[in-house]
């Protein structure tokens, strides 16, 4: 058996790959069910049915798609140029952090600005987050991958502190609730983002603005100078230096860029989903690391991490409805997890070739190249 | 004397220390050899869940089982790791991706709470756990024997793995090669190393001792099961090699000086000083911060960097 890399990449490759790896790790899943006992095909069936088909299901799953579709977008929009952010954890704190502040500061103003307000301080609130790895990277190359990681656990821990261990102004201490378990406070009405319904679906402004961002994202790298100079710097750092091109200020930028997607994926949690600053809520359901797999699941296509999302946060909806029956709990992880790594497997067939011949018992003469 | 302050969060940092101490050892095992692996939180929770199925289900006497229990954390938290190594060795994937793909395919919400939920495991306590063996006399001494001698037998096989690993590194031809295959691989190769075979060796062996630790949490620490209760000490141990400069001794004291961080907030409200924990937590991360920003400059990074090919898929053809 050889492996040798391809030169061209066939296109149909890159969408026969992802769904073999779907199905494999369908196949797999449906085993680890067997060995322990559960009936494969039921299970699945019903977490699809929890999913996506069932009453209300649709809309339960596009509330848990949409904060995946922007730590997708902003895993996505890094890796394309070999920056590894992986803080889309602590970003998103920052930008939830930051949107319930505005929230809670305009409280007197029309609605449109206080949401506007909301989006533009969840932006700068995961920028500043991303901004820390990206100068340090840029300045003093320092490795983006651990310092963003170790900042997710800074910026959560202090999301924590803010609502559990002080009075700040963002926690809640007169209502009855508040006084029984710490939660932060309620938003007021002009901070809460609208929702749209269209054949029973609820489409929140959150998921919407996901989808122009993903657009956004991706007229950014194929039909812009900054987009193109970015991917030359991600393929070749020194190639890109010697054409001129600013390496520094692009590594901080796009740190900065991808920072904000995920701040306003947390200003969305705050504004459409959770109406308050919510840290329990928002450090159990591990949206950075799941928005990884997306990017990585759709090749850091922006339009193939919002379809990834809505089918991943399906599963993660699924997951939370049927908790309490006697339904595998931590299925939904392992399945997700299976997912990924056949995917990563999958890889390799996109990259390379694999040819499968007999060893021949004495070197063979070498054959000549066919003439196109 | 041996309730003071200090005495008291230094000994206790000996304690949430050790779960640390046996990742970290095993994550720097693997990156010595040019394998980042992030799924050690999985690794760790595989291994605390399998350990106590152990101990719950298998009935012979104490030592036995706890011996027992420990060998089937390395083996199921190693399996694990052999999944890491496999995608990243032989089918050359991002080692990034695989690993956070480790995390949550085997950590909380995967893996890990399947088994816990499956097996029946929680809300019942250990029915054997880790104890501190060394006679009450040595215990009561002043100072040290809270801190040396009050600790449980996985704190003195922890003290033996750093320095079997400090060995082995140092020392021996194999950890000689380890090294050579994660600052070059394609010189090692050319020396006759089997790049791929070294690389898959230790993240497994990596994983087992993440295993181990998390174990600790489950047998000795916690002692019963509960779902997720690492709580990010895999992402600490990560740190943790850094912050140590990939040096085995090193670890040794970052281990417990970060236990001693955990232990600190607990110690002072004993003392009616009442700090936020949240706040205290912070500094091991953004010390990891400070200690990575100090490796990067060109200096250090000769001399104590990482390993050079740490990340790095060698593929033999594309050099």
């Amino acid at each position: 058996m050889r492996i040798e890399r391809r030169l061209e990449q066939p296109r149909w490759l890159s969408f026969a790959v992802p769904a073999a790896a779907l199905v494999l790790a369908t196949l797999l899943g449906g085993l680890v069910l067997l060995v322990t006992g559960h009936p494969p095909v039921k299970s699945f069936r019903r977490l699809f049915e929890a999913a996506f088909t069932a009453n209300g299901a649709l809309s339960a799953t596009v509330v848990s798609a949409t904060p995946l579709a922007f730590t997708g977008l902003c895993a996505a929009i890094a890796f394309r140029m070999n920056l590894f952010n992986i803080g889309g954890e602590g970003q998103l704190y920052g930008g939830a952090i930051t949107g319930a502040t505005a929230g809670l500061l305009l409280a007197d103003t029309p609605s449109p600005v206080a949401i506007g307000a909301m989006v533009l301080a969840g932006a700068a609130g995961g920028a500043l987050v991303a901004a820390i790895p990206g100068f340090l990277r840029a300045f003093l190359s320092t490795n983006e991958i651990i310092t963003s990681l170790m900042l997710n656990y800074v910026v959560g821990l202090i999301l924590t502190y803010l609502i559990f261990d002080t009075h700040s102004y963002l926690r809640d201490t007169k209502g009855f609730q508040a006084q029984v378990f710490p939660q932060g406070k309620t938003l007021p009405e002009s901070a809460t983002w609208p929702s749209w319904t269209i054949h029973g679906l609820a489409l929140p402004l959150g998921f919407l603005l996901a989808v122009g961002l993903a657009a956004a994202v991706w007229a950014l790298y194929a039909r812009t100078r900054f987009g193109f100079e970015v991917q030359v710097i991600g393929d070749s750092a020194r190639a890109a230096r010697y054409a001129g091109m600013r390496t520094r200020r692009k590594i901080l930028a796009v740190m900065c860029l991808s920072g904000a997607l995920a701040g306003i994926g947390g200003a969305s949690q705050d504004g459409d989903f959770r109406h308050q600053l919510d840290p329990r809520g928002l450090t159990a359901a591990g949206y950075g690391y799941a928005g990884i797999v997306i990017a990585a699941l759709g090749r850091y296509n922006p339009v193939a991490v919002v379809v990834l999302a809505f089918g991943l946060g399906g599963l993660q909806n699924a997951g939370y409805t049927l908790q309490s029956a006697d339904f595998p709990a931590g299925l939904v992880g392992v399945m997700q997890g299976l997912i990924l790594f056949c995917a990563l497997g999958g890889e390799l067939f996109v990259r390379y070739r694999v040819r499968f011949e007999r060893r021949a018992p004495k070197p063979a003469p070498v054959a000549p190249e066919p003439s196109r | 004397m041996n309730n003071s302050l200090l005495v008291v969060v230094i000994a206790s940092g000996v304690g949430y220390g050790t779960p640390l101490l046996y990742a970290a050892l095993g994550e720097l095992v693997a990156e010595r050899s040019g394998v980042l692996n992030l799924g050690v939180e999985g690794m760790m929770l595989v291994g605390a869940v399998m350990g106590f199925w152990t101990v719950q289900r298998v009935h012979v006497g104490s030592t036995a089982v706890l011996a027992a229990a420990i060998g089937v954390a390395a083996l199921a938290a190693g399996a694990m790791a052999l999944i890491h190594a496999f995608l990243v060795v032989t089918l050359r994937a991002n080692q990034i991706v695989s690993g956070l793909a480790l995390t949550i395919f085997a950590g909380a919400g995967g893996l890990s709470s399947y088994l816990g939920n499956d097996l029946n495991l929680s809300g019942s306590p250990a029915r054997h756990q880790f104890t501190e063996p060394l006679p009450k006399s040595l215990q009561d001494l002043k100072i040290v024997g809270p801190i040396l001698f009050g600790q449980s037998v996985l704190v003195y096989v922890s003290w033996l793995c750093v320095v079997l690993v400090a060995l082995y590194l140092r020392w021996t031809r194999a950890g000689l090669n380890a090294r050579a295959v994660g600052e070059s691989p394609a010189a090692a190769d050319a020396m006759g190393i089997d790049v791929a075979r070294y690389r898959y060796v230790h993240t497994i062996v990596g994983g087992a001792l993440a295993g181990v630790g998390g174990a600790t949490f489950s047998l000795w620490l916690t002692p019963q099961w509960v779902d997720g209760l690492t709580e990010g000490a895999g992402w600490i141990a990560i740190a943790l090699v850094i912050f140590a400069f990939w040096r085995p001794t090193f670890c040794l004291v970052g281990a417990y000086f970060f236990g001693a961080l955990t232990a600190l907030p607990f110690a002072l409200q004993a003392h009616d000083v009442h700090i936020s924990g949240d706040l205290i937590q912070t500094i091991p991360y953004s010390m990891t911060v400070v200690a990575l920003v100090l490796v990067s400059t060109a200096v250090a990074r000769r001399r104590l960097g990482a390993p050079a090919a740490l990340g790095r898929p060698y593929v033999r053809e594309e050099r």
